[in-house]
């Protein structure tokens, strides 16, 4: 009796935030239901007509389904590997580089994109692709070139996300290595000096194998999410862009544009409906293989 | 030795001094663009090193500066508001999941891991919010969805919390009589001010950078935040002096593509400010959540 008079407290204090998990996130897992349904709005989703798998049919039959998918998928390992290769270059120099006020100048500056919004980034990159006065273009016609009609024509736009998604994440990645790196047990270094090993063996045989486990679950990290994408990147630097849709559409925006812009909720919450599911089993997974190899990196 | 060694850092400086300024440069082209002549513009487009300079966008956003002081005033009350109700209820959750035993511990883990796995995602989020709690149109709707607890700042806390808060300093206070909202607010959260300030300017800068709950949510011009209002510009540059009683005597020339250069200016002024003083938190912030993802 007097162990529960201890634990109500205990439970008053969990009270906000379950009952704020209860309805932001709990609540809208049960209406996933809206996927099996003709939703008429007028008679609520209760009352509206089970209709089976009728959503994902049209969803499946349409080529948005393998489009977003593949987009979706594709950009996302393409991020994640430039992410690594260009994050861990930054890493390892800075951890080689001797003057302190450098690195902390390098750094800063690099992570300032992280604390930007999508917002400010469509702007930063209007004014370099803006069809009449953006700089690309002032470029081109320098050189005597004609402008190039930058959001109307998708075949640059694969680069052009790319290059901005690095833009903006790779300073993350570089904190979260080198931090890594600066943990490494220095003696190991001044043993391999005493052996006279070169620089470049240096980061092949101790720096890269000692931050394995970071490498590893960052990776599985980013790939337990490979079916979400970043909104903002696709839907928002794109300025919504029809003409850009094939290369820019995900799953993410083909949701949003189906629920707030045409108004199919049947197909959007299919596509939300297999976006959900796939991801959950994708992060599963991951974390299944994070727990093999390096358990205190686990979920759970 | 000594040679090899001065070789490598010059090179990895000159790499490093090329990944900043890939990474600056945008910014400094906004800028410049910003203080462009519109003329000049005209005939060039935007470039680094403009050949005649202006304030006329500057003084055109001056102008219409109450929809742009409303849109900040709504952003800083979200950003406060947000943030410290986030940390109350995160901290708390924290800090009762770090008691070693209760009857439901696990329960209240596992309701809480499972958010990081499984979605509903955004229709049938945006249907309950929507049609059945009517947020839209309100100021909650900028505050509540998705920003206020997300389950990986309560991992961050309750490990920091089981790590440097030892559980015989709490248990002496309740023996002393202290109940358990007394070692909350007098034991625990000062203790725990590291932590809390990392995760805070997270929290902080997600309620400021925030622009999905306003463009689901918000339709209303009176409640934009200034992310949604710099949203809307983009795609409608008019958008200022459609909304000003003013324009409808004086129609004047809206200088467009410098204008929108500088309410992007205005739009990032205040991160760039506040950033250096707070970078390092955030490096920590993030090598924590690496290490504990």
């Amino acid at each position: 009796m007097k162990k529960i008079k201890k634990t109500i407290p205990i439970y008053i204090m969990l009270l906000p935030g379950f009952l704020y998990l209860l309805i932001n996130n709990y609540l809208p897992m049960g209406g996933l239901i809206i996927a099996f349904k003709d939703v008429k709005w007028n008679i609520g989703i209760w009352n509206s007509e089970w209709v089976g798998l009728a959503n994902f049919e049209y969803l499946f039959k349409t080529p948005d389904a393998f489009n977003i998918t593949r987009n979706t998928i594709v950009y996302n390992i393409v991020f994640i590997l430039l992410n690594l290769v260009v994050a861990l270059l930054y890493a390892v120099l800075l951890s080689e580089i001797k003057k302190k006020i450098c690195v902390k100048i390098y750094q800063t500056v690099i992570m300032l994109p992280f604390m930007i919004s999508m917002v400010i980034v469509s702007y930063l990159a209007y004014a370099f692709l803006a069809g009449d006065n953006g700089l690309f273009n002032g470029l081109l016609n320098n050189l005597g070139r004609d402008s190039i009609s930058w959001y109307t024509e998708p075949k640059y736009w694969p680069v052009i996300l790319v290059v901005i998604n690095c833009w903006k994440s790779v300073g993350y990645g570089t904190v979260v290595y080198l931090s890594s790196i600066l943990g490494v047990d220095q003696e190991l270094y001044e043993a391999a000096a005493v052996d006279g090993i070169s620089e470049l063996q240096k980061i092949r045989y101790i720096t890269l194998p000692m931050i394995k486990p970071t490498i590893i679950t960052m990776m599985l990290l980013n790939v337990g999410r490979i079916f979400y994408s970043d909104f903002g990147l696709f839907y928002q630097v794109p300025m919504s862009s029809g003409a850009l849709i094939d290369v820019t559409s995900t799953i993410d925006t083909y949701v949003y544009r189906g629920l707030i812009t045409l108004g199919d909720v049947g197909m959007s919450s299919a596509a939300g409906f297999y976006q959900s599911i796939v991801g959950f089993i994708l992060i599963v997974l991951a974390n299944w293989f994070t727990n093999r190899y390096s358990k205190e990196n686990a979920l759970f | 030795m000594s040679t090899t060694n001065k070789k490598v850092q010059i090179i990895a400086n000159l790499v490093m001094i090329c990944a900043t300024a890939f990474t600056v440069i945008p910014f400094l082209l906004l800028f410049a663009a910003s203080l462009t002549d519109s003329t000049e513009i005209a005939l060039n487009g935007y470039s680094f090193f403009p050949a005649k300079l202006s304030l006329e966008a500057y003084a055109y956003i001056w102008n219409e500066k109450q929809q742009i002081f409303r849109a900040y005033a709504i952003t800083i009350f979200t950003t406060v508001v947000g943030t410290t109700v986030s940390l109350l209820i995160t901290t708390l959750y924290a800090y009762a999941l770090s008691k070693p035993s209760f009857i439901g511990k696990k329960f209240f883990s596992l309701f809480l891991l499972f958010t990081m796995l499984f979605n509903g995602g955004l229709v049938p989020t945006y249907t309950m919010y929507t049609r059945y709690l009517g947020i839209k149109n309100s100021i909650w709707a900028l505050i509540v969805p998705s920003l206020l607890m997300s389950a990986m700042n309560v991992i961050l806390v309750r490990s920091y919390i089981q790590n440097n808060i030892p559980l015989s300093l709490t248990e002496a206070a309740y023996i002393d009589g202290a109940n358990e909202y007394r070692i909350f607010a007098q034991i625990v959260c000062p203790l725990s001010k590291p932590i809390l300030v990392t995760i805070g300017l997270f929290i902080g800068v997600g309620y400021w950078n925030d622009w999905t709950n306003g463009l689901y949510y918000v339709t209303d011009n009176k409640l934009y935040s200034i992310q949604q209002l710099l949203n809307n510009m983009l795609k409608n540059i008019e958008y200022l002096s459609s909304n000003s009683a003013a324009m409808a005597s004086t129609i004047i020339d809206v200088p467009k593509s410098t204008v929108r250069m500088a309410i992007a200016v205005v739009g990032i002024l205040p991160i760039l400010v506040i950033y250096p003083y707070v970078q390092k938190y955030f490096v920590k912030g993030i090598a924590l959540g690496a290490v504990k993802g």
